[in-house]
């Protein structure tokens, strides 16, 4: 097409604005032009005014970069960390996790008596602890609050946290009690409160983590008075009665959770930061872009910060690395064929170089690791699983019935869509078509289709994360129990289960923690539902030169009451 | 009358909207409680459904939503089990409201003069500037728009925060990225408005009787050649107005934008259809509005 070959007709000349006027008219159309621009900026002062981004807040004395918007910050209710690291400084329990190495000291309960045979507590409570409000925490109110997460209809997803509560599982399932032939009720969960100050609690087992469980979010005690009140909108309507070290300012929802010291704290001379901002950040552009420009002081989680900047980022100072209870894995379908033979099982585990995977995609220092439960918990030792043994995995293979991989049905490996999960996946299938001749497809779903496929066992491969939620293994093995809600992998081992209840109901360290490491040779050695890639590792981001009070632990725990800004 | 007949068919409309919606929530695979997670019995995942009214049959649930929305009620979310919708829409379209507010002023306020200025320079070098800005803005998505201007004015310069919204200086970032790219839109649809209205008689005619070409162009022209931006600028504004997406989570800005994609992710059922209702009525009322203002721009449009 030449030049101008769309200019069909022939085009008006070039109009000329503002010549051949006179000066009257010049001041006319000046006046219009005025008057329009007058308008429009009249206008966009107008919705300046109107949109409220004039507020007059006080900066925060700590601003945190937290990870995605809380879905509540009903301590009952929560499920995820970037929720409980808020909840934990807004509601306590009888215990809390202080320290370095965060271990569970005294919260609302002073002191406590373990009887001989650890399972049956005693907690005596502080008579200097009370509500935001000026009430004062009763024993009451922690048989109230616990009752309350075990209720189905709360919907407490984590209420197997108080399982191990005389009762609790019975009347939270809604079994029938065999003596009265009628259902478990409130009353039948083993809390009592002596008097106004003395709880006693009834365990089914001498659980060696009873006290660190205490810390946990669900087992706070939550305002009885408050919550009947306002309903599920109770935590929207201020002033909500708080009784950990802050109390909840305002919740905006994408905008930030506002936290101020809690003056009726028990421990108030120790809370360090007035205000705390905690930023509801999900871009890790925008949480690196806050923290360099020095409008956030922390970073709390590795998935803020872009993948790619790692190499760089990781060798600053303000970059602090440490392992932490989270395990990367991926699941089998054992329920599908060819996948439901040991062999093949085993085959796909000996043919991953975890060493290389970790080293060529996630950047931070993680573990590659052959076994599930992290180290580090007490006396624990986990046992070794299958290493990199391609000869091996092409032998088992063979046994198998699919000697090169020759006439392995199609399968495919199931995970959310996300940057780093596609490109383990790009891995793993290079990595099993080299090494076993097998061709996979890579299927990715929208995180709900994705959980929803795997607990409905829709899958023949399944990318895998977990994390620990207290510091002992079987947080990390009871989850493979027959009929737990989180195997989503169809296997099932009695002798498994037994080994874990037996273990959980052990009262000597040593012998228990040989009793778990039996279970978990059986799930990645015998069995292997599941193959473990790395371990997570934590990653905060803080300058220390100007933050203080921040220690890096196993939990990844970090109590907002002792962080804050240097003085100068 | 024309006006009230449309406004008669408004009700209707979002119900047949509504019904949509639903129906298409209830096709996509996966629940608002499918989570990495599971509950910790097949109890409680029971009782949270049975809380919200899941176990019900999809059109007993519809049912139930639109006698509550009749009363006033939007229902709880289902992601943000302490939040009602109308919580979450009363703390975001505030903010979402402002800011397309003020990117819809600024992309007309860039937009219209850019195109006039192309039209009436038209085949100079003015007119090809004023054509490459347009198109340059409209080709350079939000996505690549809004962090170059946070490399450039925010990180390099430090001259305006990176994120938030706090201040007055918070909002020129989010504001400029939004607006631009609907600037160049604008400037275009004027451009070519201009272009053909200056080929009528009328015009000609106007020029024939002597009349400058400053009164030309602003008192004969611009009247009818604007109108293709008019009509534009109800969608426009709907969709500025409802917050984007991409802009309030680059600059983590706490509209309404974000919930538009997310709810839908997050199978937040309540969250989307109220989001819907919402977009909809906007969008019905503006249009309505637009042909409105076209009757009184241009004379000869006549509405039966």
């Amino acid at each position: 097409m030449p030049p101008h070959a769309n200019a069909s007709g022939p085009a008006p000349e070039a109009f000329c604005l503002g010549r051949r006027k006179t000066q009257g008219e010049r001041h006319k159309g000046h006046n219009r032009w005025c008057t329009a621009a007058f308008f429009f900026f009249a206008f966009s002062f107008f919705l300046l005014a109107l949109s409220g981004c004039t507020r007059s807040e006080p900066p925060a004395d700590l601003t945190v970069i937290n990870g995605a918007e809380p879905d509540s910050l009903d301590p009952a209710i929560i499920s995820t960390q970037t929720e409980m690291r808020i909840v934990k400084a807004l509601f306590e329990g009888l215990t809390r996790l202080e320290g370095k190495n965060a271990t569970a000291e005294p919260a609302i309960a002073h002191r406590w008596d373990m009887s001989p045979d650890g399972a049956v507590y005693t907690f005596h409570l502080r008579t200097n602890a009370f509500w935001s409000t000026g009430q004062s925490i009763t024993a009451e109110d922690f048989v109230w609050s616990w009752r309350r997460a075990l209720a189905p209809e709360t919907g407490a997803e984590y209420a197997s946290q108080l399982f191990f509560i005389k009762g609790a599982e019975d009347y939270s399932t809604g079994k029938t009690n065999a003596a009265t032939g009628k259902p478990f009720t409130p009353e039948d969960v083993a809390v009592r409160a002596l008097d106004p100050h003395t709880l006693r609690v009834e365990l089914i087992g001498p659980a060696a983590f009873f006290l660190d469980l205490c810390a946990f979010p669900t087992l706070a005690a939550v305002p009885r008075f408050w919550i009947e009140k306002h309903g599920d909108r109770w935590l929207l309507a201020p002033p909500v009665p708080c009784n950990g070290a802050y109390t909840l300012e305002f919740w905006r929802l994408n905008d930030r959770v506002r936290l101020r010291r809690n003056p009726l704290h028990w421990d108030v001379a120790n809370i360090r930061s007035e205000l705390v901002d905690f930023l509801p950040i999900k871009s890790s552009t925008t949480a690196l872009n806050l923290y360099e420009t020095g409008a956030a002081d922390v970073i709390w989680d590795k998935n803020l910060v872009p993948n790619e900047l790692m190499d760089v980022l990781g060798k600053r100072p303000d970059c602090h690395k440490f392992d932490y209870l989270g395990t990367y894995f991926f699941r089998f379908n054992v329920k599908r064929k060819p996948f439901s033979d040991v062999r093949v099982r085993k085959a796909f585990a000996l043919a991953v170089d975890r060493k290389q995977l970790a080293a060529k995609i996630v950047r931070s220092g993680e573990t590659p690791t052959s076994h599930f439960t992290p180290k580090g918990m007490g006396v624990y030792e986990p046992p070794e699983g299958w290493g990199y043994d391609p000869d091996q995995a092409r032998k088992l293979l063979a046994e198998a019935g699919f000697p090169g991989g020759k006439d392995f049905p199609p399968f495919h490996y199931l995970f959310k869509t996300d940057k780093l999960d596609e490109q383990v996946g790009v891995e793993l299938q290079e990595i099993w078509r080299k090494e076993l001749g097998v061709k996979m497809e890579l299927r990715a779903m929208e995180p709900k289709v994705y959980y929803s496929a795997q607990s409905a066992l829709d899958y023949d491969l399944s990318r895998s994360s977990w994390i620990g939620d207290y510091n002992d293994p079987n947080t990390f093995l009871d989850m493979f129990m027959t009929g737990n809600g989180n195997n989503r992998t169809g296997w099932s081992n009695p002798a498994y289960d037994e080994l874990i209840r037996t273990a959980n109901l052990q009262t000597d360290p040593k012998k228990r923690a040989a009793l778990l490491r039996q279970a978990e040779t059986l799930l990645i050695r015998d069995d292997l539902p599941i193959v473990p890639l790395w371990f997570y590792a934590g990653v905060n981001f803080y300058d220390p030169k100007k933050i203080e009070g921040i220690h890096a632990n196993l939990l990844d725990e970090h109590p907002i009451h002792t962080i804050a800004r240097k003085k100068n | 009358m024309y006006f009230a007949k449309r406004l008669a068919f408004l009700l209707p409309l979002l119900l047949l909207i509504s019904v949509l919606a639903f129906a298409l929530l209830k096709l996509a695979p996966g629940g608002p409680f499918d989570k990495e997670r599971a509950p910790a019995t097949a109890e409680i995942k029971r009782a949270i459904e049975a809380k919200y009214h899941l176990d019900e049959s999809w059109w007993q649930q519809y049912c139930r939503y639109i006698g509550g929305v009749l009363r006033g009620d939007f229902g709880p979310s289902f992601k943000y089990r302490n939040h009602t919708v109308t919580d979450i829409i009363a703390q975001g379209l505030p903010v979402s409201v402002a800011l397309g507010g003020m990117a819809f002023a600024l992309s007309l306020g860039i937009g219209i003069p850019l195109g006039f200025w192309s039209a009436a320079r038209r085949g100079q070098w003015g007119d090809y500037t004023g054509s490459f800005l347009a198109i340059l803005a409209v080709c350079v998505p939000a996505l690549v728009v809004g962090p170059l201007l946070v490399m450039g004015l925010a990180i390099q310069w430090r001259l305006l925060p990176v994120a938030l919204w706090t201040s007055p200086a918070h909002v020129i970032l989010p504001t400029l990225t939004l607006g631009l790219y609907f600037s160049g839109r604008v400037a275009r649809l004027m451009r070519e408005g201009m272009l053909t209205t200056l080929h009528e008689h009328y015009i000609t005619t106007a020029r024939a009787k002597g009349l400058d070409d400053t009164t030309v162009l602003l008192k004969h022209a611009l009247r009818i050649a604007i109108l293709p931006v008019v009509s534009y600028s109800g969608p426009l504004l709907a969709d500025l107005l409802t917050g984007s997406f991409i802009v309030e989570n680059l600059f983590q800005i706490p509209g309404i934008g974000v919930f538009m994609v997310n709810s839908s992710l997050n199978r937040d059922y309540p969250m989307v259809i109220g989001l819907v209702l919402l977009y909809a009525t906007l969008l019905l009322v503006l249009n309505l509005i637009v042909d409105v203002g076209y009757s009184y721009l241009d004379r000869r449009v006549k509405y039966e």
